[in-house]
């Protein structure tokens, strides 16, 4: 709870920056805050307790600490990969609060306990995000991005808050305690309207996570958006949504699985098939890789649909976000080094191994990893939702999964023989800024690391 | 029943509402409507609130409807903020212009 109220201070101080003239001292501060909350948030894990706030909206509970852990680390390595992105603009301090308001709404939508406080959530962080996203003003691929994430998220938004309002006039309450309880009391006549109201949250759900078929948004907003917050949106709001799907189906919805299970599988198969094939077809890295982060939801949604009334094991999807988020900002980080010129097509990354080797091979592992090849993140991070989805029905889910991977290489091989086996049009070198740099060779190296013991890492999890 | 009107006819209005809003969103092209159609689902579920709430004899839904409204202004006001900044650049609010972005 400390973490979110930190972050919210931070958000308030950044806007206060242009006013009292400290602009130079705020990434500093910024970073400063985020590891305090981080240490807040370990704090609060070691403890073991969890406190409920706000007549029991928000609680960080076990799962909830770990997914904010995730998210507050991807946030800081974010700043500092951000910095000379930031110092380029002239509204310096407009984005940083935006990001960190960004990061007030994902924080709630880890930790919320109440309808209010989900919607609240997704909001606080789909706001700041529409403004991000269209931040380039004269650019008309961004203004168009931004206008795109504005329209698809409030239609997103007007189906979860239906969902609620059925919700509350079946079950008189928006707690999700008294909704689960509600359920379990009523389990055999549950009026029609409710099932509508979780089933069209299931799909503002999917909206926001960019599950197919609602995913149409997903490579245009991705695409138009500048690298950096993209890079965002993969990572943090990816990790958050996740939290918060996880807590409402597993937690909230779970007495009424029967109905969801089946459109979840079906839409799991969707974006196993639609995002990879789309995904191989595509020129830009940039729009390859959002096809990719929808084909990695599904494999995350895979774990929600494993774990449906058995004992929560989420080590699974916690492993797999921290794995898709750290092999995340490290590609991320080399396309907006490598695409400065305005070219994020492959051609751009011709000759890489020649012009930046340490990039080259940071951006070979981050593809390896998010392919899934051992001794990476990603292959464990998919080897856990396997092992995961065996016990299940859903074996023919399992079967999708690993062909569909197959298609995956294949596009994330590309973007390696093009680094290593393509021609350069120039051998200029690319010169990386150290900072940048750092963060790059950092999560590479984590990537590596949480690949070699990740047991350690998915018990660190287990609770 | 709320004043002698089955709730099923609320929850009847509210869904019509918000299902001419839905089809609006898909199928209008001029940005404004597009606005007011999302801003026509919002307050159906408003109203659905306010009925839920009435039934129950529980305050939380209308409580419910403020945030509501407070979150739909901002997202209007973010909107109409990006509208404008296109309308600079290409002098134009249709949706048809908008399609930069392909593959």
């Amino acid at each position: 709870m400390k973490g979110l109220l930190i972050i919210s201070g931070l958000g308030i101080l950044a806007m206060l920056a242009e006013v009292f003239k400290f602009k130079k001292l705020l990434l500093p501060l910024v970073l400063l805050g985020i590891v305090a909350a981080f240490a807040f948030n370990f704090m609060e894990w070691n403890t073991g307790l969890s406190i409920p706030y706000f007549d029991n909206m928000i609680g960080f509970d076990k799962p909830a600490l770990a997914f904010s852990g995730i998210i507050l680390a991807t946030a800081f390595f974010w700043f500092i990969l951000a910095n000379d992105y930031f110092e380029e603009d002239t509204n310096l301090v407009d984005h940083f609060a935006l990001v960190l308001f960004a990061l007030v709404g994902a924080l709630m939508l880890t930790s919320f306990k109440n309808m209010t406080t989900l919607f609240l959530g997704v909001e606080i962080m789909s706001i700041p995000l529409y403004v991000l996203a269209a931040s380039k003003k004269h650019d008309m691929k961004s203004n168009e991005a931004g206008f795109k994430y504005l329209i698809m998220g409030s239609f997103a938004s007007a189906f979860l808050l239906f969902g609620i309002a059925l919700i509350y006039g079946a079950s008189g309450s928006f707690d999700l305690h008294k909704i689960s309880d509600y359920i379990s009391a009523n389990a055999n006549d549950l009026p029609m309207f409710f099932y509508v109201g979780v089933v069209m949250m299931l799909v503002a759900m999917c909206f926001k996570v960019s599950a197919a078929p609602f995913h149409f948004w997903t490579p245009d907003v991705y695409e138009g958006s500048p690298t950096l917050i993209t890079a965002l949106m993969s990572t943090v709001v990816k990790t958050a949504a996740f939290a918060a799907i996880l807590r409402l189906f597993l937690v909230d919805f779970a007495g009424v699985n029967e109905l969801w299970k089946g459109i979840l599988a079906t839409v799991i198969a969707l974006s196993l098939i639609i995002a990879n094939f789309t995904a191989a077809m595509q020129t830009s890295v940039k729009r390859m890789l959002a096809y990719s982060s929808i084909s990695h939801a599904a494999f995350m949604l895979m774990v929600i649909l494993a774990n449906v009334r058995s004992n929560l094991s989420l080590d699974a999807i916690i492993y797999y976000s921290l794995a898709y988020s750290v092999g995340s900002i490290a590609a991320f980080g080399v396309l907006y080094n490598v695409s400065r010129k305005g070219d994020e097509t492959y051609s751009a990354f011709n000759g890489l191994a020649k012009r930046n080797p340490a990039l080259a091979l940071c951006m070979a592992v981050a593809m390896f990893s998010l392919a899934g090849i051992p001794v990476t993140a990603g292959f464990f991070a998919k080897y856990f939702v396997f092992t995961a989805m065996i016990g299940t029905p859903y074996k023919w889910l399992l079967i999708l999964a690993v062909l569909t991977s197959v298609v995956g290489v294949y596009y994330y091989l590309k973007v390696i023989i093009a680094m290593y086996f393509g021609k350069a049009e120039t051998t200029e070198k690319i010169a990386v800024e150290k900072s940048q740099l750092f963060v790059i060779v950092f999560t590479t190296l984590a990537t590596l690391a949480i690949g070699i013991v990740p047991s350690f890492v998915a018990e660190m999890f287990k609770f | 029943m709320i004043n002698g009107i089955s709730i099923n006819m609320y929850l009847m209005l509210s869904t019509i509402i918000f299902i001419i809003g839905a089809i609006g969103v898909m199928a209008r092209r001029n940005t404004i409507i597009l606005f007011m159609c999302i801003e026509l689902m919002l307050n159906a579920v408003n109203l659905l609130l306010v009925a839920f709430s009435r039934l129950h004899n529980d305050s939380n839904g209308q409580v419910f409807v403020f945030f509501v409204m407070a979150v739909a202004a901002a997202e209007v006001a973010v909107g109409l903020a990006i509208l404008s900044m296109i309308y600079r650049n290409i002098k134009s609010i249709d949706t048809d212009l908008l399609s930069k972005l392909k593959n």
